[in-house]
């Protein structure tokens, strides 16, 4: 391994600005003649807007729907079968749909001022029955939120099969009924905006905290109707993503348009208020589940029904059957079924559209099947990792196409299990429940794995028929005169560490140092297109894509040193940063000076393509990598309180060969934080009437340092047959294991009284509720 | 969110204080910030001016007599913690100051700040409830001193006055063999309590209140007869769970099966912590 190439664990080179402060983000961005932007939001979930009086004296600083006729909505249709497209409005007409939809934007000198003006608009709204429970939504005669659909239901997806020989064979089944809560992502930086007309080349300039600057760009193409080389999108630094920032925002085609109307730059910065009640939506699922297992505790068969919370509209470009058409194909996990099938909902409801978050349709898939394989368990009376054991898709399998037709290209999942288990030492955790706890306190250990299909490639999203299906990636590479490296992406690092990452993956073909390599990122004005990053893509796709751009470097500067060295090209080579050959060594750096200052030092049959390289690539199969881990948890639990305490928890996991490990544990313990977010604390609660009742971050409780716990983390190296360097996704898969296995933790330890929860977040006020029902007690009775 | 338009007066003194105060209809005094900034920010505040106390000298003495400490209103929890101000006895006061928020707030936030907003779940109210604290409250007339129980009305609700301001918090020097616990139940360290216990056992001046807050309304002062304690008696290790738990029940407003359970645990935590304690 080379240290400082592919597999190196040096330290990341954007850390040294982050650190210090020196990031530039949307809102450290200054321009002169900003005037600042505040959006009148609906205070009601669902209703007719009649009326908006807007006093005079700011007339001329506020803008609604009829202002901007012209706009076009934003569609994001899916070309599966029965996909039902919603227009989402850039600015509310005719009717709201959610509390915090967008009615009016308001101008003025600074934020304080255009909140004022906010204030003073008095809006009316004919209040119409509210959809706030998506089983509700999806019953027949329940209020429509789109009323020309006729129902509630975005899209429903099926896999049929018929289950009933191998029901006749199963020696146990349980069902049950699991739900996963609507979450509020939370990057440390909100969305954010700044938007200008630059009359010198006659284009819009629009800064905004996005993942997906061409996205972006192609989205504002379309509502506004104006061509795309008129647009240019910029991605600064962006403090987080995690998906919330791969959507087209309502508010970026408003700026965007109001920057063209007056001329003069206009900042909106999202408050966190903003963010919870309107915006970052994710997750909300509902499974009604069957597992049919055999005596030995293999799993035969799942029966599922599942329906997801989609919310008021299909968002741009990743739509509104993002989560529940994922969910049919890849409820089966890690396992080798005989029998499957689903059936699943994308209802929609008067609550903010649910919106990709890291580990999109996984974690509540995950947490679904891994809750019922510890259920299987219970009902069996064996282990849970007996059951997984008997049912995983083992090594020897590989590549395995399972009932879905997913392709899951390699790996060793028994491995992973195995290891976890030895590493947090089973049968020692088993002894301790045997002894019990002297503090009255009850232990428990949950497992949980998963794959994680990344870098989906075309053929996957061809099917879903989005907005955006990926092709090609690529890089610009480009060799500077004194001899530096630029590399230009179109995917955006906020977090990845790509500056480092991709660094080291040209360092690894051209031998250039890491601090010679700049990655330029985050403009559409110079770097090519990309759907950019999502889906755990980057390293694949990025990192392919340099690799293959270097790879015509280095053809190229063999070619050129062969002609200063003057000899033969198959006579040298490139190492160490150099062309070597028999008589000597010329340094990238010459090479790169010669061609763009001395070319007279050349022999007229030298290349004339120069050494700025655009290169694409595509996996050799293009149907994504799987990345897979398994994840334990051991956990004490207090049943009077129903406090959780994280006693240990051990990660396994296989990303195929690391660019970087180190900044691969980084990715997996953020990722883990947030699945504990998932499991223990985060909930979007709405009331009957689709009020949201956290409105900030003291109601909607996120994990902190005080809640993570100093996890174990165990690298398999299985590489993907398919990538360059052997490379597979990870970026999403430290979230997506963690509420199960930590629910099955908490109901291996309440196993004994009878308790098992399957509602997350599994708070201490389910607990103890739980705890109580399961020993019939009543308030005013000692319950331990 | 950003506020309303506010004028911002630094008061020198607390009598500038309380003659800016009665300026003003919809005046708001601004201590530590930590409740006000973000209620400002959301706009729940709308005040046409904010008075700034946290510059007034008086307001941040400490006067240590043998019987009583004065700590005045403008002093930092970050002060307590940090042990600045003299000890009441068992380590008591920096004990809790330590535990609330976060650094960062308990640098900025004071504790008159803390009892004039009267949050049942914040540490002060339930701690100066189980002292026997008196609030010191300036105004117009002069000044007038209160007994906890006094001040305190209900959430977020005391019996401070248009034009008053809290001038300073006073509490007794406990005797030699106090016994003090404290104990709270949260989500997660620095965030608001589902319960807190405070105790304080002082055989010496014939005091013993055993204080449950974070409730809906007042901290709960428990009847020590009903449950057998009091300064004559020493202060037990455990308490008997059954007659606890009926108490605590009896005076919940509406019946809450994790609010019960969680009052329960953090009462015999406080017990447990008066006792860990080294005298």
């Amino acid at each position: 391994m080379s240290t400082h190439g592919v597999g190196a664990s040096v330290l990341r080179k954007e850390d040294d600005r982050y650190l210090r402060g020196r990031g530039e983000f949307v809102g450290d961005i200054q321009l002169a003649g900003t005037r600042h932007v505040a959006f009148l939001r609906s205070p009601v979930a669902h209703g007719y807007l009649r009326n908006a009086s807007i006093p005079n004296e700011c007339r001329q600083q506020v803008f609604v729907a009829d202002d901007l006729a012209a706009v076009a909505p934003i569609r994001a249709h899916s070309t599966l079968p029965g996909f039902k497209s919603s227009d989402q409005p850039v600015l509310a007409s005719g009717k709201v749909r959610h509390v915090g939809e967008l009615i009016a934007m308001c101008v003025a000198d600074t934020r304080a001022e255009a909140e004022d003006i906010v204030d003073a608009i008095g809006v009316e709204i004919e209040e119409l029955p509210v959809l706030s429970d998506m089983l509700a939504a999806r019953e027949a005669g329940a209020p429509l939120v789109h009323e020309e659909w006729g129902d509630n239901v975005f899209l429903t997806t099926d896999f049929e099969q018929d289950l009933d020989p191998i029901i006749a064979r199963a020696a146990a089944s349980v069902t049950r009924t699991i739900r996963t809560a609507r979450q509020s992502m939370s990057p440390l930086e909100g969305r954010g905006v700044l938007a200008r007309w630059d009359s010198r080349l006659e284009q819009l300039v629009v800064y905004t905290s996005t993942q997906q600057p061409h996205i972006v760009r192609t989205g504002l193409s379309e509502c506004l109707g104006i061509e795309h080389a008129r647009i240019r999108v910029v991605a600064p630094d962006v403090g987080g993503g995690f998906g919330y920032k791969g959507i087209l925002l309502p508010e970026e085609i408003c700026l965007a348009w109001a920057a063209i109307k007056l001329g003069h730059p206009l900042k909106w910065l999202e408050d966190r208020r903003e963010n919870l009640i309107a915006s970052s939506n994710c997750r909300e699922h509902h499974y009604t589940i069957t597992v049919y297992g055999d005596a030995n505790g293999k799993l035969l068969a799942i029966d599922a029904e599942a329906t997801v919370d989609a919310g008021a509209y299909s968002s741009y470009p990743f739509s509104a059957c993002l989560e529940a058409a994922q969910v049919v194909s890849i409820l089966p996990g890690v396992y080798d079924l005989e029998g499957y099938r689903c059936r699943t909902y994308a209802v929609a409801t008067n609550k903010p559209p649910i919106l990709p978050y890291r580990g999109v349709a996984r974690c509540g898939v995950c947490t679904a099947l891994e809750l019922m394989v510890d259920a299987l368990a219970r009902e069996l009376a064996i282990e849970p990792t007996e059951v997984r054991f008997q049912s995983l898709i083992g090594p020897e399998q590989m590549p395995f196409n399972n009932i879905t037709s997913k392709h899951f290209d390699s790996g060793d999942y028994p491995e992973s299990l195995r290891q976890v288990i030895d590493t947090i030492d089973l049968d020692s955790i088993r002894s301790r429940q045997q002894r019990g706890e002297a503090d009255g306190r009850r232990i428990g250990i949950g497992f949980a794995m998963y794959t994680e299909q990344g870098a989906h490639g075309t053929t996957v999203y061809a099917n879903w028929g989005i907005p955006m299906v990926p092709g090609h990636e690529q890089c610009t590479a480009r060799l500077t005169p004194d001899g530096g490296l630029e590399l230009r992406i179109g995917a955006h690092s906020h977090g990845q560490g790509l500056e480092t990452t991709l660094a080291q993956v040209a360092h690894e073909v051209l031998g250039i140092p890491l601090e010679q390599t700049r990655l330029i990122h985050g403009d559409t004005a110079i770097t090519p297109y990309s759907t950019g990053t999502w889906g755990s893509r980057s390293m694949v796709m990025s990192g392919g894509a340099v690799a293959c751009a270097c790879d015509e470097l280095a053809r190229r500067v063999l070619r050129i040193g062969a002609n200063l060295l003057q000899c033969p090209v198959e006579a040298v080579r490139l190492k160490d940063g150099a062309v070597q050959g028999a008589a000597g060594s010329i340094q990238l750096a010459e090479i790169s000076r010669t061609w763009y200052l001395k070319p007279q030092e050349l022999d007229t049959e030298a290349d004339p393509a120069g050494l700025e390289v655009t290169a694409g690539y595509k996996p050799e199969q293009d149907s994504g990598t799987f990345s897979y881990a398994t994840h334990a948890a051991v956990i004490a639990v207090d049943p009077l309180t129903g406090e959780i305490e994280l006693l240990d928890y051990v990660i396994a996991e296989d990303g195929g060969v690391l660019v970087n490990p180190m900044i691969v544990d980084g990715q997996i313990l953020g990722g883990l934080a947030q699945g504990i977010g998932t499991a223990l604390f985060e909930e979007m609660v709405y009331s009957t009437d689709g009020q949201p009742q956290a409105s900030t971050l003291s109601e909607y409780l996120l994990p902190g340092p005080t809640e993570v716990p100093d996890a174990q983390i165990i690298h398999l190296e299985t590489p993907s047959p398919y990538t360059r360097f052997g490379v597979k996704g990870i970026g999403e898969g430290g979230c997506i294991a963690p509420p199960a296995a930590i629910t099955n933790a908490i109901n291996d330890a309440l196993r004994a009284i009878g308790v098992e929860l399957s509602v997350l977040p599994v708070t201490p006020r389910r607990i103890v509720e739980a705890v109580a029902a399961a020993s019939d007690s009543s308030l005013g009775k000692v319950t331990t | 969110m950003k506020p309303v338009d506010f004028d911002y007066e630094q008061a020198k003194s607390v009598d500038e204080a309380i003659t800016l105060l009665t300026q003003s209809a919809d005046a708001l005094i601004l201590a530590g910030g930590q409740t006000l900034g973000p209620m400002l920010n959301l706009r729940l505040v709308q005040p046409e001016l904010l008075v700034d106390i946290t510059r007034i000298d008086e307001l941040v003495r400490v006067e240590a007599s043998t019987t009583h400490v004065t700590i005045g209103a403008c002093v930092s929890h970050a002060a307590v913690e940090d042990r600045r101000i003299a000890d009441l006895g068992h380590d008591f006061l920096a004990r809790v100051a330590g535990g609330i928020g976060y650094r960062a707030v308990r640098n900025r936030g004071t504790l008159g700040g803390s009892v004039a907003n009267a949050d049942p779940a914040a540490d002060w109210v339930s701690c100066f409830a189980a002292l026997d604290a008196e609030i010191l409250v300036s105004g117009q007339s002069g000044q007038r001193i209160v007994k906890i129980d006094d001040f305190l009305v209900g959430a977020m609700e005391t019996t401070i006055g248009t034009g008053e301001l809290i001038n300073g918090i006073r509490m007794p020097r406990l005797g030699a063999s106090v016994r003090c616990g404290y104990a709270k139940i949260s989500r997660k360290p620095g965030e608001f309590a589902d319960a807190i216990a405070a105790i304080v056992h002082d055989p010496d001046r014939g005091c013993c209140r055993v204080v449950v807050g974070a409730t809906d309304g007042l901290p709960l002062l428990l009847d020590n007869d009903a449950l057998g304690l009091g300064p004559a008696v020493a202060l037990p290790a455990v308490l008997d769970p059954g007659p606890v738990r009926d108490h605590l029940a009896w005076h919940m407003p509406v019946p809450d099966l994790y609010r019960l359970n969680v009052q329960c645990a953090v009462l015999q935590r406080a017990l447990a912590d008066a006792h860990a304690f080294p005298s």
